[in-house]
């Protein structure tokens, strides 16, 4: 075994009384990928951070090829051969991808050298399939390609370590298999490799060896990923097995959402065309597709953020297809929007703001036009209570809770009032096993209470364990709709690349 | 080595704080300037003081000075909550002030009079406001130049009005016919300048504050300003709230101009507002956004003002550094949010 690239020896932070990594050790070989995991708030960002400069340790000593260091600052990280891309991009969108490649390298004799920036942004494209148009602004890349610039701005400066939070989150499918392919080549050529996810099946793919934090300490390694069971892993993450919900039959009622032959004008990503489901009172529907054929579009018409141009919409039988959101709010639609940042909660406001946000109007918050904010504090009181939303109390600035507890207000918020239809879109990206296992438990209380639930999602393993059918969403179409019980990965992969016709 | 780190919360008492350190950072920097000018800092300070707090009279005074203030203060305060940027303050004021005067010039009751000076006031000034609104949810052209550069429309209009149909035939001055006797403010203590609209404005502070707290129309602005896509989302009619945001923001911009009319000079003239409508702005970020904080912090400016041409008189000192110290006070004030959400750490100097 080749000596360590990087080793990190009893690293201790705390911040306050919290201590955010006890005694944690970690070492990567050249050429090694290593898979970090564990649940949120278990350390491995601060972790990371500490290796990046952004916290100095309170005690613990890192070695770079055996020599012992002292990482100050982010700059001082890059000296050392640290490349890290973070789970949100610090790209300038208005400059180009070679101007961003080039942003903080010191040109000759002050003059930027953008002919010897093209040739070695050409050569690492070439080296790791990792292609960029040079002159395109950053704003017209998609997400998958503004991470390859992350990539290959730390390789451009030298990295011999590469550190990626979450990277797949926030990509497609069939974007990370391109990923996976340039990181094992980057491996392949001696690079170190730090790779951290919640995707158990994703680390097992990918990583040659893991690293699992609990509370902050090593909780245990894993020699052999590929030869590991993802049930192994998540016991170790969260210290106790966990048992996967369970969808027990159920008996469908009238249908509560019907959408018959929706379409919409091309206006902000993918059209629809033409589009026909129903969901009925006690079933999961899932909406499968690689992000971008149009899953955001049906969620705005359901929600009512969008009219559709053609085609009717249906709540309980009556025609809403051109009711405001707050028109089918009082209908009994529920949402989970996809984005808890932008669509869901306002972060610079109390987390009881959020939370009573959609039915402020309600004469339960407020009346003739005064808000009642006794009550509006006593639901949020109650709810965090219900949900154990992890958080000092109501008046608490929302966006100061983790992406779970965020996720659980949402919930509460929507499942308060006992909605008839509950749309959501990816409900658990970014959260671990245990807040996604509670939050796939609510979602299968809602169904035996009858309510019609629709789920946009990624990632199928979820979708086949919850929904009882799962349409498949292609270039804003439905490319097909099978039952879960002889739906498979495989065949659900194919309706969603476009390959088979109806189903 | 220092770096800013991100504070996880905003202590309360930092609310209070803020605004007193970026005050007292702005007098530290502004006696660079007294020194420059050949006059003694704590002389010149004790003068300014004396002139615009140190008697009954003094204090008066200024309160006449922070009325239209805490008008044009409360309207950027109420418009940057819902992150309507109104910049165009100063143009509601004088298009209240012109509605006010027109209406206040037709002889009627006394009482009925000042009520329509009010609603004619705040009217125009909503008017304008809705201008740079309607542009941004229609068009989604931008609040902040639009609002701005209608500032010089609505100034040059007014010009045109003094300069051409208001001009006074008999003297050739270009200022406005008085309005009715009947129609001024009554003063409220005998031998000062103390009228009816100045005890309006500070009414009015603690009501915008319940509004914005309160009612369920403040929440949608304070949503709306915050994340509109969440507004939208949860079904707040995000164009709705910026135009009645505007309305409001506009109204109270124009009650400043009525209060000028009213109770101050009776008639318009070009320099009926002393860029009040920019004051405001510095008013509302002293403020921190806050409507209640606007009263302290309009006064604080109009004792800046009155205080400066006092100290001008007596040290030398050109009363321009009132201009000085309100722009410091609205840079120190944007240092000092930045400690809302960041603190200073001292790093590196470990072995």
């Amino acid at each position: 075994m080749p000596a360590p690239l990087i080793e990190m020896r009893g690293i201790t932070k705390s911040f306050g009384a919290v201590k955010a990594n006890e005694a944690v050790d970690l070492s990567v070989a050249p050429g090694e990928i290593l898979g970090l995991l564990g649940e949120n708030g278990a350390g491995k960002t601060t972790l990371m951070n500490v290796l990046f400069g952004a916290y100095a340790p309170d005690a613990g000593e890192i070695l770079i090829q055996g020599q012992q260091v002292r990482i100050a600052s982010s700059a001082d990280a890059l000296a050392a051969g640290i490349g890290m891309v973070h789970q949100h991009f610090h790209l300038a969108p208005r400059l180009t991808v070679l101007e961003n490649l080039l942003i903080g390298i010191p040109g000759k004799s002050g003059r930027i050298d953008r002919a010897g920036g093209l040739a070695r942004l050409v050569e690492i494209g070439r080296q790791h399939g990792l292609t960029l148009d040079p002159d395109l602004p950053v704003s017209a890349l998609s997400v998958g390609e503004q991470q390859r610039l992350e990539i290959v701005k730390a390789l451009f400066r030298g990295a011999k370590l590469l550190i990626l939070d979450e990277p797949t989150a926030v990509l497609a499918p069939s974007e990370v298999d391109g990923l996976f392919s340039a990181l094992r080549s980057m491996a392949a050529q001696g690079l170190g490799i730090i790779f951290i996810s919640h995707k158990l099946n994703e680390v097992r793919a990918l990583t040659h060896r893991c690293t699992v934090l609990r509370h902050g300490r090593v909780a245990g390694r894993v020699d052999d990923p590929a030869n590991t069971t993802s049930a192994a892993m998540a016991e170790l993450m969260c210290g106790h097995e966990i048992v996967p919900p369970s969808r027990g039959p159920s008996t469908p009622g009238q249908a509560v959402l019907t959408l018959d032959g929706i379409s919409t004008a091309k206006h902000a990503g993918t059209a629809l065309r033409d589009i026909s489901l129903a969901v009925r009172a006690g079933e999961i529907l899932g909406v499968a597709g690689v992000s971008g054929n149009g899953q955001r579009a049906l969620a705005e018409v359901i929600s009512g953020v969008r009219a559709p141009d053609a085609g009717r919409m249906t709540i309980a039988g009556q025609n809403v297809s051109r009711f405001s959101p707050r028109e089918v709010q009082a209908l009994g639609l529920g949402r989970i929007p996809e984005d808890r940042m932008t669509t869901g909660l306002v972060t610079n406001l109390p987390l009881a703001d959020s939370m009573v946000l959609p039915r402020i109007g309600s004469s339960t918050f407020s009346a003739k036009g005064l808000l009642k904010p006794d009550a509006i504090r006593a639901f949020a009181e109650e709810q965090i209570k219900a949900y154990d939303i992890r958080c000092p109390g109501p008046m608490t600035r929302a966006g100061a809770l983790s992406g779970g507890n965020l996720q659980k207000a949402l919930l509460a918020r929507e499942l308060a009032f006992d909605p008839k239809v509950l749309i959501v879109s990816q409900p658990t990206r970014g959260l671990d096993i245990g807040a996604a296992r509670f939050i796939h438990e609510k979602f299968l209380d809602m169904r035996a209470k009858g309510c019609g639930i629709v789920v946009i999602g990624e990632d199928l393993e979820e979708l086949l364990v919850l929904c009882d059918r799962i349409a498949v969403m292609y270039e804003g179409r439905i490319a097909g709709t099978l039952d879960s019980a002889n739906a498979t990965v495989a065949r659900l992969g194919l309706l969603m690349t476009g390959a088979e016709g109806k189903a | 080595m220092f770096r800013l780190e991100v504070r996880p919360s905003t202590p309360a008492w930092f609310n209070l704080a803020l605004p007193l350190l970026a005050i007292a950072a702005t007098l530290v920097l502004c006696s660079g300037l007294i020194a420059l000018a050949g006059a003694g800092v704590f002389e010149s300070y004790g003068v300014m003081f004396t002139a615009s707090l140190g008697d009954s009279y003094a204090i008066t005074e200024t309160l006449v000075r922070a009325a239209p203030m805490i008008f044009t203060g409360l309207a950027v305060a109420v418009a940057f909550r819902a992150k309507f940027w109104n910049i165009g303050a100063e143009g509601q004021l004088l298009a209240g002030a012109v509605a006010s005067c027109f209406v206040g010039a037709i002889p009627m009751p006394g009482p009925l009079a000042m009520l329509s000076m009010a609603i004619a006031g705040a009217a125009a000034g909503a008017a304008v406001a809705l201008v740079p609104a309607t542009l941004r949810v229609k068009f989604k052209v931008d609040d902040v130049v639009s609002s701005l550069l209608l500032n010089s429309v609505i100034y040059y209009a007014l010009m045109a009005l003094i300069e051409g149909p208001w001009k006074d035939s008999f003297s050739g001055y270009p200022i406005s016919p008085p309005i009715e006797d009947s129609a001024n403010f009554p003063v409220l203590i005998e031998g000062t300048r103390l009228h009816l609209g100045v005890i309006v404005a500070l009414i009015a502070a603690p009501l915008i504050w319940f509004l914005i707290v309160r009612t369920t129309l403040g929440f949608r602005i304070r949503v709306t300003g915050e994340n509109p896509e969440a507004a939208r989302y949860g079904g707040i009619h995000v164009e709705r709230v910026l135009i009645s945001t505007a309305l409001l923001s506009g109204a109270l911009a124009g009650l400043a101009g009525v209060g000028e009319v009213g109770g101050v000079h009776f008639q318009v003239m070009s320099d009926i507002s002393p860029g009040y409508g920019y004051s405001g702005i510095v008013v509302a970020m002293l403020a921190r956004l806050n409507p209640l904080g606007v009263v302290p912090a309009a006064v604080f400016l109009a004792a800046v003002m009155t205080g400066a041409e006092a100290m001008s008189r007596a040290t030398g000192v050109p009363a321009f550094l009132s201009d000085v110290i309100q722009g410091t006070a609205l840079l120190a004030m944007l240092v000092a949010l930045l400690f809302t959400a960041y603190r200073i750490r001292r790093v590196g100097a470990v072995p």
